[in-house]
């Protein structure tokens, strides 16, 4: 990997009481690549999720981010309007839950249409064609555009919620658990959906996830956290193929067919 | 009138909400709370309009007290009579004679002046609150000028009605910055607030805020580029002045399907009337 980082955090450490969720922990991302965090639950992955995302602050440490033009901002120093500006245009996060996300008294257009009116769009004509489009494009029937999210199914509701995050095209994406509570066959056609749509928008994302499965299918990196660290990291098929430590040795031995 | 302060409220209570109208002044369509006295009629008859008409009242003002455009009413007798009493200040039901007009859901047709102030009584300050339960929330998406979900809501109003569907208290951006309810006015109403000649003051005695827009600012109603707003009015003339320009209110007369539209603003259709005008439906003798 050469060229400059898209996102890179640097000592990060935060303590929830004597429990340590983060401790020294370094991270890189490069634009267009997806680095999947995996671990067992309580391992801090979550936590180290919305440090990255600046949703958290740290007790130690500074996540820095590269704006489109180069600049580098520290994202826990930023000013909060201009935080919020960055997660409703350059960046997105997609929930495990849907519904933490999604407004569910409002229909599936207005849903993914309200990032763009959040940036000014004012024109209904193409904000209703946009979400026209990535309702297409999450596979989700045109004709259900003005209906409510909760007349969807479970795996509906994830992709309508990955619609609404990327139809501002966002540069990055954070992913917690996106297909977490799903069944297995629509686990599968939305890790392809989820693979096509960054590769062809050249999206980078990080990717929190328990399941080993859905990292080697995504992630082009992996990194493994245990109790607060991040145990090791590399390419993912070098790591889930030749795990050197101990823990992640454990974790792969303990999957089938991973 | 005897053991009150003049119109009611003590010196200091008048100061206070001073001091919360020129800071609403100073920042056009901004919400400034206020310490709200209980006053001598229940929340939702107009206690925050009632304040803050106490506080600006002086001794040589002429109070106009309308609701629903009707000086005749109760609650705006009610209220006439209650500065009366307490400011012992002159009252009229003439548009152009008042200097201060407290108003519940309309602006009066006639154009208001400089030298005039209304005062809208509110009931509801926040115009998110529908969308938006918390109000750490919503606090935060004015100060950072989130104004994105509102749009949201017209949004689905054309989604599903085909046209914006809200027929008052239709939201407005004041100054470009602030997001702002009029109060329940018909957004017939809202053009008018554009760059009115007159100071327009906000007052919700339950929920504890005051709003102004200073006169000759800009008062521009959410719309889509492809979806202009409109303002609805009845498709006639009002029956009683044949006014076309001003807002009506449909009575039923009778209970087969008999209905009169008449003018809202009693004070503009009686003028008119005496000027001459007359409706279809007008009785000789209803003319006098």
């Amino acid at each position: 990997m050469t060229g400059e980082t898209l996102l890179s955090a640097r000592g990060l450490s935060l303590h929830f009481g004597a429990i340590p969720a983060l401790v020294d922990v370094a991270v890189d991302l490069w634009p267009g690549e997806m680095l999947a965090i995996v671990g067992e639950s309580g391992s801090g992955k979550t936590t180290l999720l919305n440090v990255l995302s600046g949703r958290m602050a740290p007790d130690a440490g500074a996540v820095w981010y590269r704006d489109p033009a180069g600049r580098l901002h520290d994202v826990h120093a930023m000013p909060a309007p201009a935080l919020r500006t960055l997660h409703r245009s350059d960046w997105g996060f997609v929930h495990q839950d849907p519904r933490q996300n999604l407004r569910m008294t409002v229909s599936a257009g207005g849903n993914v249409g309200e990032r763009l009116m959040a940036q000014g769009a004012r024109h209904y004509g193409d904000i209703r064609a946009q979400a026209l489009d990535w309702l297409a494009q999450v596979e989700i029937d045109g004709d259900r555009i003005d209906d409510l999210p909760r007349t969807f199914s479970g795996g509906m509701l994830q992709r309508l919620q990955i619609a609404r995050t990327l139809v501002t095209h966002p540069r990055l994406v954070f992913m917690d658990e996106p297909t977490g509570g799903l069944d297995v066959s629509v686990q599968a056609r939305l890790l392809d959906l989820i693979r096509g749509l960054v590769t062809r928008l050249q999206i980078a994302a990080v990717l929190v996830t328990h399941d080993i499965a859905v990292a080697r299918l995504l992630a082009h990196r992996i990194a493994v956290m245990q109790r607060g660290r991040v145990v090791e990291t590399g390419l993912t098929d070098q790591v889930l193929d030749d795990p050197q430590h101990p823990y992640t040795q454990l974790l792969v031995s303990s999957v089938l067919n991973a | 009138m005897k053991g009150y302060n003049f119109a009611y409220l003590d010196e200091q209570t008048k100061r206070m909400i001073r001091r919360a109208l020129l800071k609403a002044v100073a920042i056009p369509g901004h919400q400034v709370p206020f310490g709200s006295r209980e006053m001598p009629l229940p929340y939702g008859w107009g206690t925050g309009g009632i304040q803050v008409t106490a506080s600006i009242l002086g001794g040589n003002d002429v109070l106009k007290v309308i609701d629903q455009g009707a000086d005749d009413t109760t609650n705006a007798v009610s209220i006439r009579r209650f500065f009366a009493r307490t400011a012992g200040v002159a009252t009229t039901t003439r548009t152009a004679e008042a200097t201060v007009i407290q108003t519940r859901h309309r602006i009066p047709e006639q154009r208001l002046r400089e030298d005039q102030i209304i005062v809208y009584q509110v009931p509801q300050p926040e115009p998110l609150f529908r969308l938006e339960p918390s109000r750490i929330e919503t606090r935060r998406m004015h100060s950072l000028a989130d104004y994105g979900l509102m749009h949201v809501k017209l949004y689905e109003d054309i989604a599903r009605f085909g046209q914006i569907s809200i027929s008052y208290d239709y939201p407005v951006l004041v100054n470009q910055r602030y997001l702002m309810s009029p109060s329940p006015i018909p957004a017939f109403d809202n053009p008018k607030m554009d760059m009115m000649p007159a100071l327009q003051l906000f007052g919700a005695g339950r929920e504890k805020r005051i709003y102004a827009i200073p006169p000759w600012t800009r008062v521009r109603s959410l719309d889509f580029d492809d979806h202009p707003f409109r303002a609805i009015n009845a498709p006639r003339p009002c029956g009683l002045c044949g006014a076309r320009d001003a807002y009506l209110d449909e009575v039923v007369t009778d209970d087969r399907g008999g209905r009169l539209f008449v003018c809202s603003d009693t004070d503009h259709c009686a003028e008119r009337r005496a000027a001459g005008h007359m409706g279809d439906d007008a009785l000789p003798e209803a003319a006098e």
